[in-house]
């Protein structure tokens, strides 16, 4: 290389030799150059290193890939970018301030995380069926939602992924009206810590519903915008057909639960096998695939949006006024949320309540929200259907006010470990199909 | 039965039954740690027990399960040292050498057919000793439409475990997680390395004895300790 060619050349793109044979860099633009700088001497054998990278939302994922020619023979996967010790943090705050954290790890499904945490907590302190009508109605919806937002994500990002961005920006738009209403009914597009030990934080704000029944005559019609573009799409089913196959035999080895189970045919949903909040009240189906690939994957959750808008249309017929908090004062958080002249903040009632008028009001809500309540000792798992799959959490209580052990069994996490079965003996391509099919978040995966 | 109850010596279990796990003693009253107990309950002292063995009938599907277990294990006793039935959840304690035996006969037999293991959960349990280190296995069956859990304690000394990832594959990643974090090594794992962790990262972040680390902030002219040196009523 000349030095003129060597000033054009990518600063980051270099190659040096180790023990283990030269390592290239490369960065895009510069495979013309890599090709004649391997010469003669090229290996049949080339590990690429995809990544450390952040492929659309998932998260940060390293694949190292072993490839000859374009076929994949080895396949293994680097996790961990993203790890926050949420598990570790939980320890140090009370119970109902693990809400906040857990919700933060599968960025993408906030709602499920906080539920599975919340459903341990009660199971724990032996309140699950003291939970207001209301405000369990309210969590099916909240978490139907966000399935529906969540999946609208997956088929986004793995459209883009694909090459594919009308995908993309059709998911990310609808996605974006679900999660305004969720900012009206939360305050937050991610992240709420919205469903609480005993409850919900808060009521749904007036004007919800319709904002909500507005949403569910749109977007039908936005999830068939979707459907019409892909489902039967030629270049979309080269793309996915008979790519990322993993059977039923393959699935229970490896744990698999959600899409990637009911794509082998078998209909297996916490929802309907293991009902929990009232799932078994609800009419929905579970669809299944048989075809075990990512195209049947893909057709699980377009199919998947729509059931979920039936449960949140019945939710809203069975949506009586009530109480969105157990009655019980020792658990119940004490303040209540208020829409004021600068946003939703504490409620200035609540506020002029302990402040002015009740002593024992002020040491109440100043225990519960220090200290916060004692949960019995024991340990609980509790499980969910998630929009990836069985979302546990398994909680160790030792009596006190903060939780001695969470644990969260993320489906990103275990279903992640599929990609090397999915991927090798594929062309490398088709890695990228598989792994968009599993659905990986990564936020969940490291936690 | 109060909590305080609970811990009266005629309330608790009966000398013959295995004795309550006890993980902790608790002293004072209001929990706090560093600062004198000004209550007047500053010389209570009280265990911590997590719930200790079930007594026969453990009810529903459990009896059956555990009479399935016993017959396929002629050494049951052995093998498993004691059964929890709690908050509606099937528990069995199991000897650590005796693991993949369990394992293997739960997953297997028909009657029991637990194909689905959902990965393995570490606990720290620093003053429980000769046990300090738990790991806690939640098994699906899909066919019976049910769930149980296998518990396995080990010592800090000897913090080893048979690896069940030649029985649930999907084991493999759930065990260098909790090999991470907690320091267990599963013994016959295929590669037991680091998972969440960079590769040369000391110790395991998880256990209790590790501290959790941050740096005090500043709030309008105050400072904020960090949240594990922040006055605790835990």
């Amino acid at each position: 290389m000349t030095d003129q060619e060597q000033q054009t050349a990518d600063a980051y793109s270099s190659s040096r030799e180790t023990t283990e044979g030269t390592v290239f860099t490369v960065t895009g633009q510069d495979w013309d150059a890599l090709a004649a700088g391997l010469g003669e001497s090229a290996e049949e054998r080339i590990v690429v290193n995809m990544g450390p990278q952040h492929p659309s939302t998932h998260g940060v994922l390293r694949l190292i890939l072993e490839l000859e020619g374009e076929t994949v023979t080895n396949c293994r996967l680097g996790i961990g970018y993203l790890h926050t010790g949420i598990e570790k943090n939980c320890e140090y705050r009370n119970w109902t301030q693990g809400v906040t954290f857990v919700t933060r790890m599968d960025y993408l499904a906030p709602l499920f995380n906080e539920y599975a945490y919340v459903a341990g907590v009660e199971r724990l302190l032996g309140i699950q069926d003291e939970i207001p009508e209301r405000a369990t109605v309210i969590r099916v919806l909240m978490m139907e939602l966000n399935r529906v937002s969540s999946h609208l994500v997956a088929l986004a990002t793995g459209g883009m992924e694909l090459g594919a961005l009308t995908p993309m920006t059709f998911g990310f738009r609808d996605r974006e009206e679900i999660l305004d209403v969720f900012e009206m009914v939360t305050g937050l597009r991610m992240n709420h810590g919205y469903i609480r030990p005993g409850g919900v934080a808060q009521d749904l704000p007036p004007g919800a519903v319709d904002r909500i029944r507005d949403l569910l005559t749109l977007l039908p019609k936005r999830l068939a915008d979707m459907e019409n573009l892909l489902v039967g799409n030629k270049i979309w089913m080269e793309r996915t057909v008979g790519v990322g196959y993993l059977d039923l035999t393959g699935c229970m080895a490896l744990g698999m639960t959600g899409p990637i189970l009911r794509a082998t045919g078998l209909p297996h949903d916490l929802r309907k096998s293991q009902p929990y909040c009232g799932y078994e009240t609800y009419e929905f189906d579970v669809p299944t695939e048989t075809t075990c690939d990512a195209y049947g994957r893909f057709l699980i959750r377009i199919r998947e949006m729509k059931e979920s808008l039936k449960i949140v249309e019945q939710c809203l017929e069975r949506l009586a006024p009530g109480p969105v908090m157990v009655a019980d004062k020792k658990i119940a958080w004490p303040a209540q949320l208020a829409l004021g002249g600068d946003g939703l903040g504490n409620s200035l009632d609540h506020i002029r309540h302990i402040m002015g008028q009740s002593m024992e009001a002020l040491i109440h809500h100043f225990k519960l929200v220090t200290e916060g309540f004692s949960v019995p000792v024991g340990q609980v798992y509790t499980a969910i259907e998630s929009p990836r799959g069985e979302l546990g959490v398994h909680l160790v209580s030792d009596g006190g006010t903060r939780p001695y052990r969470v644990h969260f069994r993320d489906p990103s996490f275990n279903n992640l470990q599929a990609a090397p079965a999915m991927a090798e003996g594929s062309m490398i391509a088709d890695v990228i199909a598989a792994i968009a099919s599993i659905d990986p978040v990564m936020g969940g995966v490291d936690r | 039965m109060s909590e305080l109850d609970r811990h009266l010596p005629e309330n608790l279990p009966p000398a013959s039954s295995p004795a309550p796990e006890t993980i902790d003693v608790r002293r004072g009253m209001f929990r706090a740690k560093g600062t004198g107990d000004t209550s007047g309950y500053g010389g209570l002292v009280r265990p911590v027990h997590l719930p200790g063995a079930s007594e026969r009938p453990y009810g529903g599907w459990f009896d059956e399960a555990a009479d399935q277990l016993e017959r396929l294990l002629p050494d049951f006793g052995d093998a498993i040292e004691k059964v929890v039935v709690d908050r509606d959840e099937l528990t069995f304690f199991v000897r650590k050498e005796r693991l993949t035996d369990v394992m293997q006969a739960l997953r297997d037999d028909p009657n029991l057919r637990f194909e689905m293991c959902l990965g393995v959960s570490g606990v720290h349990y620093p003053n429980e000793t000769g046990r300090e280190l738990h790991a806690v296995y939640p098994l699906l069956s899909v066919t019976h439409n049910r769930r149980v859990r296998v518990e396995v304690a080990c010592s800090d000394e000897d913090p080893h475990i048979p690896s069940v990832t030649g029985i649930y594959p999907g084991n493999d990643w759930h065990e260098r997680e909790t090999w991470d974090f907690f320091g267990i090594i599963f013994d016959g794992h295929p590669a037991l390395t680091r998972i969440e962790m960079p590769d040369d990262w000391p110790g395991h972040p998880q256990r209790k004895d590790y501290p959790l680390g941050g740096i005090p902030v500043e709030y309008k002219g105050a400072q904020v300790p960090p949240p594990d040196e922040r006055r605790a009523y835990s």
